[in-house]
């Protein structure tokens, strides 16, 4: 009887070792697929035009999304000037002047707007400059994708200038510097490459957002010249690709899913093999 | 530098100006004043946040009250908005994901924290929270194209197996919330795998080997010592997990079939509040239906702001106890 006892433990012990290893399996093995499989559909109708050409008219083949790579990429620059400013100085803030309830309250709200949908945060763009404005825009969609980025830069930002050795600064200070003088000479260059890092992380994580996207900048088939006017950018295309009855735009949307990804991951890999070898990672 | 007597004097006016003087020469109040008002800016934009949906969604909160709530008519055309199918389709995918994601990601964390040799473990950690990194439109891409057939050709299986539950009945075309569940999962599980596994790996080691000592096996250990020292820390990684997954929007919105109805079963398309203000909201005319769009917002901002809090609570709670 004790003998069974003891088998039944031992076989319980192997079944449910394995089964988390099965667990792991399945869930780096999800990723694996998911490349494999974006590239090599992706790969298929990836060609020159693609990249360089507008959306053609339903019905017609060939074309391509070029004025959603520009849309993008000027949605992501908006994006940087509306966010990183206040991301970075609230970061120091954060890090250098806040006292314990300052501290407390500031963390608590980036946590809070961190944790906001992202389509709440188009809904707030929204009425904050498309119903005053009467219409859709590029600005109004990197505004959104810019609020998207503050409380995580503000987090990083905090937590790669916390990560700086206190002898530093007091080397800096007694030597006279002043606290600013110190922060601007020694504190935040020895902080800079972490603070970059976490920056294009972040950039990456709002490069791929669309739902803020669908009623700020809204869509559109042909350039967007200037900030004033609706454009379209690469994952509301995917979507609007994806979801329409066509096959040859269904190509057309794994390709964009591709570039999107490929981007997205290549941002990843590289800031978490820089991040590694410096210590802390800003989630 | 002159040298001011610093005494209980030094207190007189004339000193506190020559000091905030100096202190402006140097920068410092300039840096302090501009980094708080970056500060203050992000606590201001969060309020006013919360004040604009709250503003833009007043037509609908004085019509219909808290009804809103509870009521399943939505006829954007009769002007009757009631949210309670949407609320249906948000928790049933988030529940459906969390069956599966709480499973997996807890046995993968486990897998990661206590058992893989801690090269491998490194790997396979990166890998996973790279899965996090990939935008949610590109899981909707993936889900019609591949888990939708996929579903629908593993559907026999499923009603052969589970068809005596009501939650397996009727027609199924594929889009459902069945399919919205499955998504979100795939979406959620990087959370709960790399939270829960920081957590266990904070639970000391001489817990371990108390346990081992007595004769307990290596599961035995894990399962009755390590994993309830790491209870807190887990629940609130699925807490995290949760609050994700009920403003997650476009992966839901490309799979779960976008029909206001309530059914039981999983089979039958549903939809979720976020995928009904994306799929609306720039067709919403008149005053009333962006109202009660945005009032859709206000409710998921709500939601999501008391998970994440309670969230925070239980994973900061055992952090600090685990490093203490």
């Amino acid at each position: 009887m004790k003998s069974f006892h003891n088998t039944r433990r031992k076989v319980v012990n192997v079944v449910m070792l394995s089964l988390t290893g099965v667990c792991t399996l399945i869930a780096a093995g999800t990723l694996v697929f998911i490349l494999s499989y974006l590239f090599i559909h992706g790969v298929r109708s990836l060609n020159w035009e693609f990249l360089t050409k507008l959306p053609t008219p339903v019905g017609e083949t060939g074309g391509g999304m070029a004025n959603a790579i520009i849309g993008s990429a000027k949605l992501l620059f908006l994006a940087m000037v509306v966010g990183i400013p206040i991301g970075f100085l609230g970061g120091v803030y954060l890090a250098e002047f806040a006292g314990t309830t300052t501290s407390f309250v500031l963390r608590y709200t980036t946590d809070l707007l961190n944790g906001v949908p992202s389509i709440v945060i188009g809904i707030f763009a929204y009425t904050l400059i498309v119903l005053p404005q009467h219409h859709f825009s590029t600005f109004a969609g990197g505004v959104a994708l810019g609020i998207m980025m503050i409380p995580i830069a503000v987090r990083s930002s905090a937590e790669f200038l916390r990560a700086v050795p206190g002898s530093l600064r007091e080397g800096a200070m007694a030597l006279g510097a002043s606290k600013t003088k110190a922060l601007l000479t020694v504190v935040i260059p020895a902080a800079k490459n972490g603070i970059m890092t976490g920056i294009l992380l972040n950039l990456a994580r709002v490069a791929g957002e669309t739902a803020p996207l669908l009623f700020t900048s809204f869509s559109n088939r042909y350039w967007s010249p200037g900030w004033d006017q609706p454009t379209a950018a690469l994952p509301v295309m995917i979507f609007t690709y994806a979801v329409a009855p066509y096959d040859d735009w269904h190509q057309q949307a794994w390709s964009a899913g591709f570039v999107l990804l490929a981007l997205v991951l290549a941002v990843n890999i590289t800031a978490r093999l820089i991040l590694s070898k410096r210590g802390p990672v800003a989630h | 530098m002159p040298a001011f007597p610093r005494t209980a004097t030094s207190a007189r006016p004339s000193w506190r100006a020559w000091s905030f003087l100096q202190g402006f020469q140097s920068g410092d109040e300039v840096a302090h004043g501009l980094s708080f008002a970056a500060a203050a800016s992000v606590i201001l934009i969060t309020a006013f946040l919360a004040l604009e949906l709250y503003r833009n969604s007043v037509l609908t909160r004085e019509k219909f009250g808290w009804a809103f709530l509870f009521t399943k008519v939505w006829d954007p055309v009769a002007g009757q908005f009631g949210a309670l199918p949407f609320i249906y389709g948000t928790v049933v995918s988030s529940a459906v994901a969390l069956s599966i994601a709480i499973p997996l990601g807890v046995g993968a964390a486990i897998f990661l924290a206590e058992l893989a040799p801690a090269r491998l473990s490194a790997v396979l950690t990166f890998l996973i929270e790279l899965l996090a990194a990939v935008p949610s439109v590109i899981f909707g891409l993936l889900g019609i194209f591949i888990l939708v057939p996929v579903l629908r050709a593993a559907e026999p299986i499923l009603r052969g197996v589970l068809g005596w539950a009501p939650l397996f009945q009727g027609p199924f075309y594929g889009v459902s919330l069945l399919s919205g569940g499955v998504v979100l999962a795939i979406m959620i599980v990087p959370f709960i795998i790399s939270i829960s596994r920081e957590v266990i790996l904070t639970v000391p080691g001489d817990q371990r080997e108390a346990a081992l000592a007595l004769g307990a096996t290596r599961w035995e250990t894990t399962w009755k010592v390590v994993v309830p020292n790491a209870r807190k820390g887990i629940t609130g990684s699925v807490f995290l997990a949760l609050a994700r997954s009920l403003g997650e929007t476009m992966a839901v919105t490309m799979v779960i079939g976008n029909d206001p109805k309530i059914n039981a079963s999983l089979f039958a398309p549903g939809y979720s509040i976020a995928a009904v203000i994306a799929n609306e909201f720039t067709e919403a005319t008149g005053d009333l239906y962006p109202s009660a769009l945005i009032e859709l917002g206000l409710v998921l901002f709500g939601l999501t702001i008391i998970i994440n809090g309670m969230a925070r609570l239980l994973v900061e709670s055992t952090m600090s106890k685990g490093s203490a």
